[in-house]
């Protein structure tokens, strides 16, 4: 076994997981908000105004990095889904559980932003074009993923059947990403995720492209700090929670 | 890998894969009605429905705008670049709305084949870039690209 693939085993032991994220996360807070000044100073203040919505194209700078992580959340809960299920690592089914709210979270500020954007441009807060409804059938998703894990008592069958939904709901990723293209809808098409350049200039891109990186970092950091009061809770009566709560 | 996870993984893939296909032809079947607008040549082709008010999506015409009279109403031509539909509105226009922009419009046709419309929503596309760029571009005639006729 090379030394990568003993790190991985290690990190699946829950007190050195516990330990080692501990570790991690104040590095990544700084990361996180170092990301987030800079990508916001550039966005809100650096980057020109558009050539047609002026000012107002401003709030792409939270509303498009959080759709890109309502799909990104979705993606890597059901791959930890699907590990849980073949391997039954036991971390694998953590990742898929506790990724679901901070997902509908991202979902849930996309759908509002976006409406928050609508409004004064297209001139209506909601259309049930393929983009908005598809994207609206993602948060009721991750509402399934969530109330289907708290309706089953043991957790193990829990998180497998949670995995088994949110494979299900797979499918629904390609079609919202690719909505705007295969339909006529109200929003617009692809601006920087499609094969051609981005067609966007590249002094506001920058920021753009900064701001998905501060969400990522943001959505690693919420990851971690959930896995760990999930690990605390169902570990409750072992030594090593024991050991650190300073009960033995 | 062990067979027993092995079979675990191909159940998996097949399921997803399964999922998948069925859904794409559920999509295929609805594809009709997962349109959000009818474009001006679907409408020219007689393809719109004549009985009930259906979205109609284009460009407004450069030079066609008109204000008959003192008030709301406002009638301009709506292009896809191949066929021409008149629309005649009253109320109040989305700030993006101009001639040359792309926008949906809710309504019906009525005997002369004017789109009377109830609702009209502008649709920007997918470029983003400062007005300095933009002057230059329309000056080299390169900013011919539209969401709307793609």
């Amino acid at each position: 076994m090379n030394i990568v693939m003993k790190w991985i085993h290690l990190l699946g032991s829950p007190p050195y997981f516990y330990r080692f994220s501990g570790k991690l996360l104040p590095w990544l807070t700084v990361i996180c908000v170092g990301l987030l000044v800079w990508g916001l100073y550039g966005g809100l203040v650096q980057a020109p105004a558009d050539y047609q919505q002026s000012d107002a194209f401003r709030i792409i700078y939270v509303h498009v990095p959080a759709a890109w992580m309502s799909l990104f959340i979705y993606v890597s809960m059901a791959i930890a889904g699907a590990i849980g299920i073949i391997w039954h690592v036991k971390m694998a089914e953590i990742v898929c559980i506790t990724s679901a709210p901070i997902g509908a979270m991202f979902t849930f500020l996309a759908l509002v932003t976006g409406s928050l954007w609508g409004k004064p441009m297209w001139g209506t807060w909601w259309v049930w074009d393929a983009r908005l409804t598809s994207e609206l059938i993602l948060l009721f998703l991750y509402f399934g993923v969530i109330a289907l894990y708290r309706a089953i008592e043991d957790k193990r069958m829990a998180a497998r059947a949670v995995a088994i939904l949110a494979l299900v709901g797979l499918v629904n990723i390609p079609i919202i990403h690719y909505s705007v293209e295969w339909w006529n809808t109200l929003h617009q098409g692809p601006t920087v995720t499609k094969f051609d350049k981005p067609s966007m200039a590249t002094s506001m891109l920058i920021p753009l492209l900064v701001m998905a990186i501060a969400f990522k970092v943001y959505y690693f950091i919420a990851l971690l700090l959930r896995m760990r009061t999930e690990l605390l809770q169902r570990e409750r009566n072992s030594k090593w929670v024991k050991e650190l709560v300073g009960l033995s | 890998m062990k067979p027993i996870r092995r079979q675990r993984l191909l159940l998996i893939i097949a399921m997803v894969a399964a999922i998948m296909g069925s859904v794409a032809f559920a999509l295929k079947a609805f594809n009709e009605n997962l349109m959000y607008f009818y474009s001006v040549t679907q409408v020219a082709n007689g393809e719109s429905p004549d009985d009930q008010a259906f979205r109609l999506g284009g460009m407004v015409v450069e030079g066609s705008v008109k204000r008959p009279g003192e008030g709301l109403t406002v009638v301009f031509d709506l292009t896809d670049y191949q066929s021409t539909v008149t629309v005649k509105y009253t109320g109040i226009l989305p700030d993006l709305f101009r001639e040359g922009q792309g926008i949906i419009s809710t309504g019906r046709l009525d005997a002369d084949g004017v789109f009377i419309a109830d609702e009209v929503l502008a649709k920007h596309d997918e470029n983003y870039m400062p007005p300095e760029v933009a002057d230059s571009l329309k000056q080299s005639d390169a900013t011919n690209q539209t969401g709307l006729n793609r």
